[in-house]
């Protein structure tokens, strides 16, 4: 284990995506970063711009108008960046999946990296799975 | 001439006063977390953040705008900060060097770092950066002024001395200029600049996260933001150290009274954390009225006072 990725997986910062949710993926989220659960204590924190991002949490379904804004955020995210979709949303599209607008799960627009079921994913899932991810890391 | 690289590079500026810097950051974020009732980061956490930016992380230049200068400004950043640090920190240690420590050229050395940022938000060609630039401009413009008569309050209270070895030594053969009236106010006056020069909380509307997106920065990625990141924490000791070296008698570096030198560093910190915890953030607008005329009032009520001798 080298001392880049050492200090990487030290410090992942988290951007949120949040696409057509039903918006309870999103409250668990936060709830992960509130005191009962502190993410800071494994130095994750919360930015509010894409360029300081490591890792892109999306949850809810993704429709038509997600699709390019996802894309685009991928896009302008600097490299490495690790996807995480939340949530049955995110999977596979969950109750979602039947809809008109809908325009397919995360994985079919960006490559992801872990996936978090559960409809909402409780806070200690999501933790727990990104345990696992930055276990999984080189 | 290596002695003078030495003093840039390694003890008191770049090195030294990063890491020291870093420490202290980290304790300003495990006051937050503890304020919060939370656990808080581990003690590297600055360091790894700092190298995950530098190292691992890609830097993207912006399409619009006008990248050398996007490039340059954390560079600038960067040595104006140092350079305060190292100017700082020389008279703190009572090492003897070509320079006498004049307090306006470490005011103009302190102000380098926002003006890049400034320069930076405005280059990357992003309309939440320039919001971020134009109000970072505006706080500039409204806590210099007071910033300045702090320094012309301790200037008075040192009989007329403009070097900082000569106001460190009239203070430890004194008293500290603190245990007076006008110090207090000068005190009260000088820690509200230094939380609106470092963007902490009541002061952040330049980066406001949750409003535009940490604003000035918001383009910056990988290694120009490493060295703001670096930029920062290196403020974040040499602001603290100055008002330590202006009002509270600077260190003495014999024995025990090392522990005071740090106590008095991390007590400042302290106190910044805790006026930033127990904030929201103002509107430019407020900000602008709080220093134009508040601040200055109670500046210019304590130069009056230290002129009569309180
Ligand atoms: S996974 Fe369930 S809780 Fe989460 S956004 Fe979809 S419907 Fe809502």
């Amino acid at each position: 284990m080298g001392f880049k990725s050492y200090c990487f997986k030290k410090s992942l910062w988290v951007f949120h995506f949040g696409g057509a949710s039903c918006n309870n993926c999103d409250i668990e989220i936060l709830d992960c970063l509130t005191p009962r659960y502190d993410l800071e204590r494994f130095g994750i924190l919360l930015v509010g711009s894409i360029r300081h991002a490591d890792v892109l949490l999306v949850n809810g379904s993704i429709n038509r108008k997600d699709k390019d804004r996802l894309l685009e955020l991928y896009q302008q995210a600097p490299k490495p960046i690790l996807v995480v979709a939340i949530g049955a949303c995110g999977c596979t599209g969950g109750i979602f999946a039947e809809g008109n607008t809908f325009a397919g799960p995360v994985d079919k627009i960006i490559p992801v990296d872990a996936y978090i079921p559960g409809c909402p994913p409780k806070p200690e899932a999501i933790i727990a799975g990104i345990v696992k991810l930055v276990k999984s890391l080189p | 001439m290596a002695v003078y690289l030495f003093y840039f590079l390694v003890f008191p500026g770049l090195i030294f006063a990063a890491v020291t810097g870093a420490f202290l950051s980290w304790f300003d974020r495990k006051i937050t977390a503890r304020v919060q009732f939370r656990k808080g980061p581990p003690l590297l956490q600055p360091f790894y953040d700092f190298f995950k930016l530098l190292l691992v992380k890609e830097t993207i230049l912006p399409k619009q705008g006008s990248p050398f200068i996007f490039l340059a400004a954390p560079v600038f950043a960067l040595f104006g900060a140092t350079m305060s640090a190292v100017f700082i920190l020389l008279p703190l240690f009572n090492i003897k060097s070509g320079f006498s420590g004049d307090l306006l050229v470490i005011f103009y050395l302190l102000t380098i770092p926002s003006f890049s940022y400034v320069a930076g938000s405005l280059a990357s060609g992003n309309p939440l950066a320039s919001v971020g630039g134009s109000r970072e401009m505006k706080l500039i413009i409204s806590y210099e002024m007071t910033f300045l008569l702090v320094i012309a309050g301790v200037i008075m209270k040192s009989s007329q001395n403009f070097d900082l070895y000569s106001v460190i030594s009239a203070q430890q053969v004194s008293s500290p200029f603190i245990g007076s009236i006008s110090g207090v106010l000068l005190f009260i006056v000088a820690v509200f600049c230094i939380q609106a020069k470092l963007g902490l909380v009541p002061f952040d509307m330049a980066e406001a996260e949750t409003e535009i997106n940490s604003g000035a920065f918001i383009e910056y990625s990988g290694v120009p933001y490493a060295l703001i990141k670096l930029t920062k924490y290196i403020m974040f000791l040499a602001l603290p150290a100055f008002l330590t070296g202006l009002l509270l008698n600077g260190f003495n570096l014999h024995g025990i009274n090392i522990l005071w030198a740090v106590l008095k560093l991390t007590g400042v910190v302290l106190l910044l954390t805790l006026i930033r915890n127990t904030n929201p953030r103002l509107k430019i607008k407020q900000a602008v009225s709080f220093f134009m005329i508040w601040m200055n009032l109670i500046a210019v009520i304590a130069i009056v006072l230290a002129y009569f001798g309180y």
